[in-house]
């Protein structure tokens, strides 16, 4: 890590590392509030361990001239390994939380392991853990390549991915100790909120600087993605977030939106957080793994701009889908039921053109478990949109929502496309970045796949039966025309289910141990004998020149 | 139209006000509006505001993460009206800062739970659900009981709600100690009633006199549920089939 930057540089990181140790001093020294010290503490040693790394490499010999002339792969690669152990985490703690509602004694009685503060454990883990480090990886690696460029600084990609993951690690240490704000995809309080921000600015920054310093005169479009994913993410996190704490050194704080206003922002965000966290970045991750990879170009270019617009455009017209029938007004609600209509357009746009694009390589997604871990991502995600679309339809809603079914579409969306994307790429990436000739076992990504695919439809069919049947017995009514089921026999009515999709997340599990061994095994492996010929370019820049 | 975007991804500045000015008009749209019409949240002029023992017990309600499992937010359905009771209107969340709608029922809706059990009812299921209802799947709550319930910085608290918008006067904040501690069966409750309105619950919510827990806090929350305003029972809108 250190090896490649210069001596200014490491004293750069230095002082910076000095400044946040100093900010973790404050925290934990002034604190009115013993949570706010707790997380003071972490801060100031995550600063104090980097500083120590930093320290000890500060005489190192300085990295030769050169070096601004090559790739910037080392965050990358350090971003690969913190992925997979995002990965690990997040899904045994989602097992961990599937098992509980099946056997609510799982929470040993201990306050911090409760299923309410376990929960945003998972998704936090899963969602900006695992995803968000992918994404980082992806994106570093992404950018360069399309660009033909070295990303546009040396110290500011280890501040981003570093930084990132200290937002990351506050936020998941954050719940079992009871620090959350309760929104939903942005639980964590606000300092950690605003450290999110500098580091995401900086992010945004060095995209763009990397963009600007392009060797080729077309931006391709996994870029376009990737960049509505960082620029409007950030849009969604400083509005949604802004609050008044209680006092500088205290962690709670009140959100500036209260009732209807605040249930509309918050799923304003909520939902683009899926449209660009969850969908727009692993597009771009999509639109360059899976040409290369299937050695073809990209089907439609035009099919591509359109459905980047009607995505960009249109999610963000969507996000009261998920109030339908409460006290928002009416005309919020059938705004958000239209524009989740129109949306399948544009979102099947880009899983058909992903799809069409393999039209002509379906031998190789046959031979390579890789090549059909993206394909079986582009399934799912048109899947995925359809079925979301069908639920915002208010009538279809008003069965499904407070139901497992909103789970099912989730983990159909979570399992099927963002991790099995996710999984293709790093098996594509890993190889690549150590200068391997392939992964360690092709039989392990096979494994890996099939138990990928087997816990995704375990996972997700028990939860379409759960929800329709809870959905549907909370509006029977027995002959004597009232409520047939008191609320507890649904509860029952769920136990086989929630077994059922505790048993798919371990199957899905075990498949990501396998992977995470298989990455391990890669990167300490033998480097290939000749590196491998096959260009890093998608095909369609090349045809576009 | 292809050829100018051909000439746009040539543009890296462009392509980035582009996708801002894009992104932004969908929320402009659906949410300034909500600010400014005024039938969006309806009128109750009887609406009183939690005390800071609810506050607190507020608090806790979002740091245990019930709103995972339960929603507070009955929607204009006829049979969650015949369950939970008079649908949601968008007033009796005013004051929440952060809403606590939910969007998942593992449990039940608890928009209307105030007053529906009595306090030991609270108390014993919060420390052992499956005490009261043998196929719960509800964690339990025993610590609350036994953890004591910091009250010296509810003024803050209340300042900080105040400045989002929440009416607390200079000597609700002031105060705001004492009538938590007030208001969970010490005596000298006057100050609260005067401040907070006759209708104040004020009693030990816990079953044990001796001090203020946690669960003095949550029960009071919990019990003011849906019992800040009438005016969803006063509402005369029927429900949707
Ligand atoms: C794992 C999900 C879960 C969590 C977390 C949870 N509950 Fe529950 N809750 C349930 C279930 C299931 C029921 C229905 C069975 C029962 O009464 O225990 C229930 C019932 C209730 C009831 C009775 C409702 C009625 O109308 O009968 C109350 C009150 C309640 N919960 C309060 C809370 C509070 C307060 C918290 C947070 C401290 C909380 N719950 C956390 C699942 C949960
Ligand atoms: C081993 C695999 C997994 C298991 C067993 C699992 C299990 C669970 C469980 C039990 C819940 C709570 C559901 C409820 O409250 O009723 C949940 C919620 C959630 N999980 Fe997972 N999960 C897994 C993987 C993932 C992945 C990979 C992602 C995202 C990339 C993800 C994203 C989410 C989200 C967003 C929610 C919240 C859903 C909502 O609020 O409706 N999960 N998961
Ligand atoms: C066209 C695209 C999509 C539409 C129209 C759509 C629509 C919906 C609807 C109607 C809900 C239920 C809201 C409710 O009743 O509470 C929902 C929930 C959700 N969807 Fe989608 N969806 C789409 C794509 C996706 C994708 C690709 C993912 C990726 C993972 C995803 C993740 C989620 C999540 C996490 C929730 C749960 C939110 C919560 O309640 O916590 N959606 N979506």
């Amino acid at each position: 890590m250190v090896a490649q930057l210069t001596r200014a540089e490491r004293q750069f990181a230095l002082l910076t590392l000095g400044l946040l140790a100093l900010c973790g001093l404050l925290m934990a020294a002034g604190a009115n509030d013993d949570l706010f010290a707790l997380h003071g503490g972490l801060i100031l040693a995550f600063a104090v361990g980097l500083g120590f790394l930093v320290i000890s490499g500060l005489d190192a010999p300085e990295p030769a001239d050169g070096r601004l002339a090559e790739y910037y792969d080392d965050p990358s690669r350090v971003a690969i390994v913190l992925t997979m152990g995002w990965a690990l985490f997040g899904l045994a703690v989602g097992d961990w939380v599937a098992w509980m509602l099946a056997y609510p004694q799982l929470t040993f009685d201990a306050a911090w392991a409760s299923f309410g503060r376990i929960r945003p454990i998972h998704t936090t883990g899963v969602i900006f853990g695992f995803g968000g480090n992918a994404l980082i990886a992806t994106s570093f690696h992404v950018v360069q390549r399309t660009c033909r460029t070295r990303l546009a600084g040396q110290f500011s990609p280890w501040f981003v991915l570093l930084g990132y993951n200290l937002f990351c690690l506050l936020a998941v240490s954050g719940y079992p100790l009871g620090i959350t704000q309760s929104k939903e995809y942005a639980e964590p309080e606000w300092y950690v909120d605003l450290w999110l921000c500098i580091v995401w600015v900086t992010y945004l920054v060095l995209y763009i600087r990397t963009l600007a310093r392009r060797r080729e005169p077309h931006i391709y479009v996994a870029n376009w993605y990737y960049l509505a994913f960082i620029i409007v993410v950030a849009m969604l996190h400083i509005v949604n977030n802004i609050a008044v704490p209680v006092a500088w050194n205290h962690a709670r704080a009140y959100s500036a939106f209260g009732g209807v206003q605040d249930a509309m922002t918050q799923w304003w965000y909520g939902h683009n957080a899926v449209a660009f966290f969850l969908t727009a970045g692993f597009l771009g991750m999509m639109y360059y793994y899976l040409p290369v990879r299937a050695q073809r170009p990209i089907f439609s270019y035009r099919m591509s701009i359109i459905s980047f617009w009607g995505i960009t455009f249109m999610y963000m017209w969507a996000g009261s889908h998920h109030l339908h029938y409460t006290a928002l007004p009416h005309w919020v609600q059938t705004l958000g039921m239209t524009f989740s209509l129109i949306l399948l357009v544009p979102s099947w746009g880009s899983a058909a053109n992903a799809l069409l694009t393999l039209n002509g390589a379906w031998h190789r997604v046959r031979d390579d478990a890789t090549l059909r871990f993206m394909m079986v991502a582009a399934i799912f995600y048109g899947l995925t949109t359809f079925e979301g679309s069908f639920m915002a339809i208010r009538a279809v809603n008003s069965l499904s929502h407070y139901t497992d079914w909103t789970v099912g579409h989730v983990h159909a969306g979570a399992l099927g496309w963002v991790a099995l994307i996710s999984f293709g790429a790093l098996y594509s990436l890993t190889p690549a970045l150590w200068g391997r000739a392939r992964m360690h076992s092709a039989w392990a990504v096979e494994a890996h796949f099939w138990l990928a695919l087997a816990g995704t439809l375990i996972y997700v069919f028990s939860m379409w039966n759960s929800g329709v049947i809870q959905g549907l017995m909370w509006r029977t009514y027995d002959a004597g025309g009232t409520l047939a089921y008191p609320f507890i026999d649904t509860v029952v009515a769920m136990h086989p289910y929630y077994i059922a999709r505790a048993v798919g997340g371990a199957l899905f599990l075990s498949g990501a141990a396998i992977g995470a061994w298989n990455v391990w095994m890669t990167i300490r492996g033998p480097a290939a004998a000749s590196q491998p010929a096959v260009d890093d370019r998608p095909l369609t820049v090349l045809a576009g020149e | 139209m292809f050829g100018l975007h051909y000439r746009l991804e040539k543009h890296g500045m462009a392509l980035v006000l582009g996708i801002i000015f894009v992104a932004s008009i969908g929320g402009l749209v659906e949410i300034a509006p909500l600010f400014t019409i005024d039938e969006t949240v309806e009128d109750a002029p009887d609406m009183r505001l939690y005390t800071p023992l609810e506050v607190a017990g507020r608090n806790i309600y979002i740091r245990e993460g019930c709103y995972a499992c339960h929603s507070q937010m009955i929607r204009t359905l006829r049979d969650e009206v015949e369950r939970y009771g008079p649908y949601s209107l968008a007033v009796e969340s005013k004051y929440d800062h952060p809403m606590q709608w939910g969007s998942k029922r593992t449990g039940p809706d608890l928009a209307r739970i105030g007053g529906k059990y009595s306090d030991e009812w609270q108390v014993t299921h919060l420390i052992d659900p499956r005490a009261v209802v043998p196929q719960s799947i509800m964690p339990s709550y025993r610590f609350l009981a036994t953890t004591a319930l910091r009250t010296d910085d509810l003024g803050l608290h209340l300042k900080a709600l105040s400045r989002v918008g929440v009416p607390y006067t200079d000597d609700m904040i002031a105060n705001a100690t004492k009538d938590a501690i007030a208001q969970a069966g010490a005596d000298g409750s006057e100050g609260l009633s005067s401040r907070y309105g006759d209708a104040t619950q004020a009693r030990v919510f816990d079953g044990n006199p001796g001090r203020v827990t946690e669960m003095d806090a949550l029960v009071a929350y919990l019990q003011i549920l849906g019992r800040l305003t009438d005016a969803a029972h006063a509402n005369s809108q029927p429900a949707e089939e």
